[in-house]
């Protein structure tokens, strides 16, 4: 691994060396590494680029870093990673995808991760995405997550753009059993000219299941953000999505909320609120001593990071 | 160590010109306990936010250890040694307990220095320290925290906008007692009878005006028995 590698490596999944326990590293559409044990295996798919990751019932406290890098200018990568994760296993997967272009050529990313997840599972799912690169090619990701929660089982999803991506639309599509419970936590900075595009459709079909989604923007410049959502209840069960976003310079945020209840027991709701930076939090901070700018960056900080 | 000189503050209500502060002139010495009362609507609140630099006068001058800080923006007088704890406690979306203390401090506190901060106003800093700031927290809660983060900074002014708003009534007494410990010169904007009777000097508003500035047995007689909203003798 180079430099740009460790770099990238670093900052989506906090590599510092080559990870212990299961890994499969990805650079520039080909596996440069991988490892599986004896209780969850990485095996890649035939016909098509990517690997299925598979979680055998009851594992458990183990994780997975199956990591992406671009290095190359002009390059588009597409991958099918799909996750098959045992009854009453307990895993964290540490994913995501850095993105450095030397060159004025756009390199992308497309990666569409799907998770079948088993009966009383619990699963940790962190994706963060990253560009950086001399060049002015656009770092474009387009990262699909299309889940499956079977019964009583629970998924945390947190990604986080920390910056440096010019492009991106994130879509995530969820099933979920009796039960089950997903949280989706999602953060995301865009400067200069900067998209990005949030998409997310949860189908609440079992009893008793519900969803909560979190996702807290800040859109700087000239940069646009977009959040639509989509909440299905169709039996009874409980949705929650609260959409905040902070807005500087000429930036743009729009939220678009749907929630379809099918069913009189079905209870969703969405929640939003987009604008700049609380006076009141600026000034309070002021008091303690930093200057704006300094009472900016600690409350965007704080509101992406926290 | 801080002057004020013929100090004014209006807004335009309605397209006409309101004066909140008419020509206040104060001295507040060194390590003393300044508690301003008076009605409400009296300026009170303004007078100290136009201190810290919250707000901009429109006229007159305020002069801090003999510096000039009538234009000096509120940070900067925060690194003077100006400490501000608001009647409203601010809410952030991530900031934790901690983040805050260490910035008001000015350092990464160690959890026994968050103790001593958050114990002195009642709160446990292990329940705390790691609770984000937001209206998950009760309002006494909020107050309380304000105030470990005012005493953090260990001011030289250590200013206090109506402490006692949201605290109840067993951590108030105790609150009392803090105030009376704390370095450095302590001004309060205060209506409650126990706190005007730790002040050294109490500076009685009324109408945007300072009418009279005194110690207790001068000035408190001139208040009602239970707060000092009205002044004695006048109409309801």
């Amino acid at each position: 691994m180079n430099k740009i590698d460790k770099k990238l490596l670093e900052q989506i999944a906090d590599l510092h060396s080559t990870p212990t326990g299961v890994f499969n590293i990805r650079k520039n559409g080909e596996a440069v590494a991988r490892h599986s044990d004896a209780e969850i295996e990485i095996v890649p798919k035939k016909g098509k680029s990517g690997i299925d990751i598979i979680v055998k019932n009851g594992v458990k406290n183990k994780s997975v870093h199956i990591p992406v890098i671009v290095t190359k200018g002009g390059f588009t990568d597409l991958v099918y990673n799909t996750f098959y994760i045992g009854d009453d296993a307990d895993v964290v997967i540490i994913a995501g995808c850095g993105i450095d272009n030397p060159t004025c050529h756009d390199s992308e990313h497309n990666g569409i991760h799907t998770f079948y997840v088993g009966k009383n599972a619990h699963v940790k799912y962190v994706e963060k995405h990253f560009g950086s690169g001399i060049g002015k090619g656009g770092k474009i990701l387009n990262p699909v997550t299309n889940l499956h929660l079977g019964e009583n089982s629970f998924v945390e999803i947190d990604t986080l753009q920390i910056g440096g991506v010019d492009s991106s639309l994130r879509t995530t599509n969820a099933t979920l059993d009796d039960k089950a419970k997903l949280v989706i936590k999602e953060n995301i900075l865009t400067t200069d000219n900067q998209q990005a595009k949030t998409k997310f459709k949860v189908n609440l079909k079992g009893k008793d299941c519900s969803v909560e989604v979190v996702s807290h923007s800040v859109a700087k410049d000239s940069s646009r953000q977009e959040f639509l959502s989509n909440l299905v209840g169709e039996n009874e069960c409980f949705g929650h999505v609260e959409c905040d976003g902070i807005l500087l310079g000429d930036a743009q945020m729009i939220s678009i909320p749907k929630i379809t209840a099918k069913c009189v027991e079905a209870s969703l709701v969405h929640e939003a609120a987009i604008g700049k930076i609380a006076g009141d939090e600026l000034v309070k901070l002021m008091t303690l001593g930093l200057s704006q700018e300094e009472a900016e960056k600690v409350i965007i900080q704080g509101f992406l990071m926290g | 160590m801080l002057e004020i000189k013929n100090l004014s503050f209006s807004v335009q209500e309605n397209g006409k010109s309101k004066e909140i502060l008419k020509n206040i002139n104060l001295s507040l010495a060194q390590n003393k306990l300044y508690v301003i009362t008076g009605q409400n609507g009296s300026g009170k609140s303004t007078l100290v936010k136009i201190i810290m630099g919250i707000l901009s006068q429109t006229s007159g001058q305020i002069f801090f250890g003999g510096k000039d800080i009538s234009s000096m923006p509120i940070h900067e007088r925060a690194r003077l040694g100006i400490s501000f704890a608001f009647q409203s406690p601010v809410t952030f979306k991530g900031l934790k307990v901690k983040e805050l203390l260490d910035i008001a401090s000015g350092q990464k506190n160690s959890l026994s220095q968050n103790c001593d901060y958050l114990s002195k106003v009642g709160l446990c800093a292990r329940d705390y320290i790691d609770r984000y700031i937001d209206d998950k927290l009760s309002g006494g809660e909020l107050k309380r925290i304000e105030l470990a983060m005012a005493l953090s900074r260990k001011g030289k002014l250590n200013i206090f906008d109506e402490p006692e708003a949201g605290i109840d009534l067993w951590s108030f007494d105790k609150l009392v007692s803090l105030f009376s410990s704390v370095k450095g010169t302590t001004l309060i904007v205060s209506h409650q009878r126990k706190i005007l009777e730790i002040a050294d000097k109490i500076i009685l508003m009324k109408n945007g005006e300072i009418v009279k500035v005194g110690g207790k047995e001068e000035i408190l007689p001139l208040t009602t028995n239970s707060s000092c909203t009205k002044l004695r003798g006048e109409n309801e």
